[in-house]
C-alpha cells in the first residue's frame, strides 16, 4: 500500500516550473552571446572602422555613419520622463528629420508608437550614436527579453535588461560599436529604473541622463529646473523645453519632440511634434531666446 | 576649460572669468584675474593660448588709452570693439596670429545703454545679450536662452549668473577654482562679491 502512495505522491510544487534537465536544455540552446559576424581580413577591427567612417579626420570617407543626437530621460516622482529629438545626419548631410529614436523593447509594444492615452506595457530604450547598432541590438535585447518572459514566467527587470545589453556591448568593446542608450521601465520589483549603456560597455543607474551631441544644451536646462516632486505635467513640459534646448543651439539635432512618460502601467506616447512652432510659442509668449529676432 | 561669461540687463553688464590659470595639467593659480578694464565705462574678459592672452590685453588696454589721451575723449564700447576686432583681424593674417577669445561689455556713456560683444581670436565681432566662450558655451547658453530677459536688473542677472556657475559646477569635470565676477555700470567697473563656495547638489 505504502508503495502504490509514494507512486501517486509528488511534492505539491514540483511542477510548476522547469526541472533542472529543462533548464539546462533552454541555456544550450541560446544562441552565445557573440554572435557570428563576418569580420574584415584585417588586424585592427577599430581601426580599419574608423578609417572607413571618421569623417572628422578623412571627409571623403566610404561610409557616413548616422549621427549626432539628443536623447534625455529622467526619473521623478510620477515616473520617468523620455524625450528625444528626431534628426539623423551623416556628416554634414541631414539624413532624417523624422526619425522615431525612442525604440519600445517589449514583444507587446515593439513597433507600436502612435499617440494613445492607454499605457502599453514594456520597457522603452533610446537610441543615439549610430543608427543602424542601436535599432539592431535594441531589437536584439528586446528578443532576449521576451526569451526571458517566457522562460521565467514574469517580465524582465530594468536591471537586467540593462546588463544583456552592457554585456553584449563589453563583448564588442574595441570593433568599433557607436551606441549611447537608456533603457527606462518600471517594474514591481524595481519601480521606475533608468539605466545608461553605451559602448565603451559602461552600464549606469541613474535619475537623469542626457546622452548624444546636444547633451549639454539639454543639460544646462534640465538640471536648472529638475526636480523630483515635480508634477506630471511640469516634467512633460520640462522634457519637451530641455530637447528644444538642444535643438535650438545643436546643429545636428533638430526635427521633431517626441515625448514620453512612462509609469507602472506602461509607457504613455504624448506626441511627436515639430519643434518650429514651439519654438516661436515659446519666444514670443514666454519671451524667451532672447538673442533671436522675430523682427524682419 | 577656461570659462568667460557675460550677461547684460536692462542697465548693468556682468562679466564672469574662471579664476584658475591653467598650464598642461597643472592650476598654476587659483585667483587669476582674467579680466581688463580699457577705460572707465568698458571692460574685457579673455581666455586663450598662454602669453597671448595677457600681451594682447594689454596692448589693447593701452591704445584705448592712448587714443583717449591724444582727443580727449572717452571711446564708447561700440567703438573699443570696433577697434578690437580690426587688431585682431590684421593679427590673424600676421605671421604668429593673437590666439585670443574675448567678451567685452560697457555702458554707453551717452545713452547709458549696456552693450557685450562676442568676440573670438578669428576676428568674428557679434553683438549679444548673453554670451559665453569655451565649453561654457554648451552647458550654459541654453540656460540663458530659456531664463534671459533683456530688461532685468542686476540681482536677477545675479541669480541668472548664480545658476550657470552652479551647472558649470555639476557637469564641467574639472575644477575651476570659481569665478570672478565685474560689474559695468554708468557708474564704471566694479568688482562684485560671489559665492563659489557652495556645494551644488546634483540630481
Amino acid at each position: 500500500m505504502d508503495q502504490l502512495v509514494r507512486q501517486y505522491t509528488r511534492s505539491p510544487h514540483q511542477n510548476e516550473f522547469y526541472s533542472e534537465q529543462e533548464q539546462h536544455d533552454l541555456t544550450e540552446a541560446l544562441p552565445p552571446l557573440s554572435l557570428k559576424f563576418s569580420l574584415p581580413p584585417v588586424a585592427n577591427h577599430s581601426a580599419f572602422l574608423r578609417a572607413m567612417t571618421d569623417d572628422h579626420s578623412n571627409p571623403s570617407c566610404p561610409i557616413k555613419l548616422a549621427h549626432g543626437t539628443t536623447t534625455l530621460a529622467f526619473r521623478f516622482q510620477g515616473g520617468i520622463i523620455v524625450c528625444t529629438d528626431s534628426r539623423a545626419t551623416a556628416g554634414n548631410w541631414i539624413a532624417s528629420q523624422t526619425v522615431k529614436k525612442v525604440i519600445p523593447v517589449s514583444r507587446l509594444s515593439r513597433g507600436e508608437d502612435k499617440p494613445g492615452s492607454d499605457p502599453v506595457p514594456g520597457l522603452l530604450g533610446t537610441m543615439a550614436g549610430g543608427a543602424a547598432d542601436c535599432q539592431y541590438w535594441l531589437r536584439y535585447l528586446s528578443q532576449q527579453c521576451t526569451l526571458h518572459e517566457i522562460r521565467h514566467k514574469r517580465r524582465i527587470t530594468v536591471a537586467a535588461a540593462s546588463k544583456i545589453l552592457a554585456n553584449l556591448t563589453y563583448a564588442y568593446k574595441g570593433y568599433g560599436l557607436s551606441m549611447g542608450t537608456m533603457l527606462a521601465g518600471v517594474t514591481p520589483q524595481e519601480g521606475p529604473a533608468l539605466y545608461y549603456i553605451d559602448s565603451d560597455g559602461t552600464r549606469l543607474p541613474g535619475n537623469l541622463f542626457c546622452v548624444g551631441s546636444g547633451q549639454t544644451f539639454a543639460y544646462g536646462v534640465l538640471d536648472a529646473n529638475y526636480d523630483f516632486d515635480m508634477s506630471v505635467e511640469d516634467a512633460l513640459e520640462l522634457g519637451r523645453r530641455s530637447i528644444l534646448a538642444a535643438m535650438h543651439r545643436d546643429a545636428y539635432s533638430g526635427g521633431f519632440i517626441n515625448l514620453y512618460h512612462v509609469t507602472e502601467a506602461g509607457w504613455v506616447h504624448h506626441g511627436f511634434n515639430d519643434m518650429n512652432p514651439i519654438f516661436w510659442k515659446t519666444k514670443l509668449e514666454k519671451g524667451e531666446f532672447s538673442n533671436v529676432t522675430s523682427a524682419l | 576649460m577656461e570659462v568667460l561669461l557675460g550677461i547684460t540687463g536692462k542697465d548693468f553688464v556682468i562679466l564672469a572669468a574662471s579664476k584658475a590659470a591653467m598650464r598642461g595639467p597643472t592650476i598654476l593659480k587659483a585667483e587669476d584675474d582674467k579680466t581688463k578694464q580699457l577705460n572707465e565705462h568698458t571692460l574685457i574678459a579673455f581666455s586663450g593660448e598662454a602669453g597671448d592672452t595677457v600681451q594682447f590685453a594689454e596692448y589693447i588696454q593701452a591704445n584705448v588709452q592712448l587714443y583717449t589721451m591724444r582727443n580727449d575723449t572717452e571711446l564708447s564700447p561700440s567703438a573699443v570693439a570696433s577697434f578690437v576686432r580690426g587688431e585682431l583681424a590684421r593679427s590673424l593674417r600676421s605671421r604668429s596670429p593673437y590666439t585670443v577669445n574675448l567678451l567685452l561689455g560697457g555702458v554707453d556713456k551717452i545713452s547709458e545703454k549696456p552693450h557685450l560683444y562676442w568676440i573670438d581670436y578669428l576676428a568674428s565681432l557679434a553683438p549679444v545679450p548673453y554670451a559665453a566662450h569655451g565649453y561654457a558655451q554648451y552647458y550654459c547658453l541654453s540656460t540663458l536662452d530659456k531664463h534671459h530677459h533683456p530688461d532685468i536688473d542686476l540681482e536677477q542677472g545675479m541669480k541668472l549668473l548664480e545658476m550657470c556657475t552652479d551647472e558649470l559646477k555639476r557637469r564641467l569635470p574639472i575644477d575651476y577654482k570659481g569665478v570672478l565676477v565685474k560689474v559695468v555700470t554708468k557708474d564704471g567697473v566694479k568688482e562684485v562679491p560671489f559665492d563659489n563656495n557652495r556645494i551644488v547638489k546634483s540630481a
